[in-house]
């Protein structure tokens, strides 16, 4: 167990120091100069001034020592929990811009990450082996899968917000209110809520049914429930096996698809203007605010690292194998 | 001469035996026949329609009609044309982006498996990493540095993160391969690696490389789609993605122009889909177990 541990760590200490890396390496080997970009974006004309944010800029990025020191500086800094400062958002600091973006991420994500897993599981182990229901959910699984998260998002907007209006379509709360602990805050919240999760929800339940299904059936053909059935066990015991042993892959499975479920948040969130990290992300890239975009990649490596983690701590907590050392649980 | 005359026909057999059964398999014909279909609308479309996707052509903000199949834009533009001209955007990055993500995780993982030890070790390592790393994100940050944007640039720099599922099951599938007696033979008569590995060891996975081929090419324009979204298409090029955005960037939702944005995400999901279910039929034609007949 030490050493299925160790490694991961290995695994995941060396993304996040390579994610760093690019983070530092991208602006500085990009062709073009992004210092420059941003005085024109800034329409700076007067040549005084624009000297003075030109050195001030190159002072940030810290391009006046050598290339191995900006690195180590840019280590130092990140040390520090500086990110340097937003442009878009002047004079936040990028991290307080960011932390308070989060907790609406969050709060789209986590639910319905684990929402569609448990269900979409539930569905792929009934329609198993099941003619009927299968018919049904593995067409649907496949266009699911299939759907470009944003599309869901617009198409779901228009129908549940602009025909039926039943849903706002826009922001994360309504803007005669101001955030507080408050019933029809909390409730106005909600509401905002539900469409954005919706979408994230659908998108990602098919995968799971899918797969959960093909890997149901491929336990219910190996040799153990063979056995069992010849033994006389009842169906429902030989299917609870099959189910225990088919939800192991999916917990890794979890862990993999992390990545795009949260490019699908990123993008389903721009669609509703919901106020997390993808609209903040949204600005940022049309504002070339180009401290915050990185700001942003670092806090979504480092979740997705986290997340990974405690993947990680689940299977070792459900495979007893991986506990014991024997097989299972590859790096 | 003659037991070599047996071989050959046994091996032709069993080429035509498996396009046999994939062009009676429902999936697969249903699944292709979408994808080609719509392949040709990107290829021969823009032909026939105007040259320029983005020309102000006709009245704004219109329905559907016999002169624009689709509709058009906010700005008068013709929709369809945009369409077909993003069709053709969205097979690029997926055939290049694809492509160039299925030869590095081939690359790495034959290399890995084959070889393994200290190389292996490492080209693992590599892999757990991207693996690991959020793609999107990435890609993000690198796009937005870049000044001028072009669908081959995206599809090169999407290729290059989404390769390492690819590799991980190469390399465990070749280190089940390398140790048989058919490839010790081949190394006994003094074949190179790359030799033995093209001849004896790819073609028992041939039909798993088909179809991760086809997972990574949907994958491509499914990335590259959430990118134009953001902004970060092409700059130079209209796509599926960038209609999307532009819809909503114009307020298509409230203003009820709904085939500004309904096309290219459905033209996406049939794409894609019609990938999957031709990979389901594939699967069916090569594991004769699945077959329903």
């Amino acid at each position: 167990m030490g050493r299925y541990f160790r490694r991961k760590l290995l695994i995941y200490g060396l993304t996040f120091v390579i994610a760093v890396s690019i983070n530092f390496a991208v602006p500085r080997l990009m062709p073009g100069d992004p210092v420059a970009r941003m005085l024109t974006r800034n329409s700076v004309s007067n040549p005084e001034s624009s000297e003075a944010m030109r050195s001030y800029f190159d002072n940030v990025f810290g391009f006046d020592v050598p290339v191995w020191q900006q690195y180590l500086n840019y280590w130092a800094a990140l040390f520090k929990g500086d990110l340097g400062v937003s442009v878009y958002a002047f004079p936040a600091s990028v991290s307080s811009v960011v932390l308070d973006a989060l907790p609406y991420t969050l709060a789209l994500l986590l639910p319905s990450i684990l929402l569609s897993w448990v269900v979409g599981n539930a569905l792929g182990a009934k329609a198993a082996r099941n003619k009927l229901l299968d018919n049904g959910v593995l067409p649907i699984g496949y266009i699911l899968t299939a759907v470009p998260y944003m599309w869901l998002a617009i198409l779901l907007a228009w129908l549940f917000g602009i025909i039926l209006g039943w849903f706002p379509v826009a922001g994360g709360y309504s803007f005669a209110l101001t955030p507080n602990f408050s019933w029809p805050f909390i409730v106005d919240l909600l509401h905002h809520w539900v469409l954005p999760f919706l979408s994230l929800f659908i998108v990602a339940l098919g995968g799971w049914a899918i797969g959960m299904r093909n890997l149901v059936i491929y336990e219910l053909e190996s040799d153990y429930s063979n056995y069992l059935q010849a033994l006389g066990a009842p169906t429902r015991l030989i299917r609870r096996y099959a189910f225990r042993n088919a939800v192991l892959p999916q917990i890794t499975g979890l862990a993999l698809q992390l990545g795009v479920v949260v490019g699908g948040a990123l993008v389903t969130e721009v669609v509703f203007a919901y106020p997390g990290l993808g609209s903040l992300l949204l600005n940022a890239v049309t504002n070339q605010d180009f401290f915050l975009l990185q700001g942003i990649l670092l806090f979504i490596v480092i979740g997705v690292l986290l997340f990974n983690f405690l993947a990680d701590v689940v299977y070792v907590l459900v495979d007893p194998r991986t506990r014991l050392g024997l097989e299972g649980g590859q790096s | 001469m003659s037991a070599e005359a047996v071989l050959q026909t046994e091996t032709v057999g069993k080429r035509n035996e498996h396009l046999y059964f994939a062009l009676r398999n429902p999936k697969v014909a249903i699944g292709m026949s979408v994808v080609l279909l719509l392949l040709l609308a990107g290829l021969v479309g823009p032909l026939f329609i105007s040259a320029d996707p983005m020309e102000y052509i006709g009245p704004k903000s219109e329905a559907p009609s016999a002169d624009y199949w689709f509709g058009t834009t906010y700005f008068g533009q013709d929709v369809f044309a945009q369409f077909v001209h993003g069709l053709r955007s969205s097979y690029l990055v997926g055939a290049l982006g694809g492509g160039i993500a299925f030869v590095i995780g081939l690359t790495v993982g034959f290399t890995a498996g084959y070889r393994g030890g200290l190389v292996d070790e490492f080209l693992n390592m590599i892999t757990n990493v991207v693996l690991v790393l959020p793609a999107l994100a990435v890609l993000i940050v690198i796009s937005s540095y870049l000044e001028v944007r072009g669908v081959v640039t995206q599809a090169v720099i999407i290729g290059l993160f989404s390769w390492p599922w690819v590799a991980r099951a190469v390399r465990a599938q070749t280190f089940t391969l390398r140790n048989r007696d058919y490839v010790d033979l081949a190394r006994l008569t003094g074949k190179r690696a790359p030799q033995i590995i093209m001849r004896e060891i790819m073609p028992n996975m041939a039909s798993y490389l088909l179809m991760s081929m086809i997972l990574l090419f949907g994958g491509a324009i499914l990335f590259a789609a959430m990118l134009d979204f953001i902004g970060l298409g092409p700059s130079n090029a209209v796509s599926l993605g960038t209609m999307m955005q532009q819809s909503m960037a114009w307020s298509s939702l409230h203003l009820g122009t709904w085939w500004w944005f309904v096309p290219p995400g459905l033209a996406i999901t049939a794409i894609v889909g019609a990938l999957y279910i031709t990979n389901v039929g594939l699967d069916e034609v090569f594991n004769p177990k699945l077959r329903e007949m």
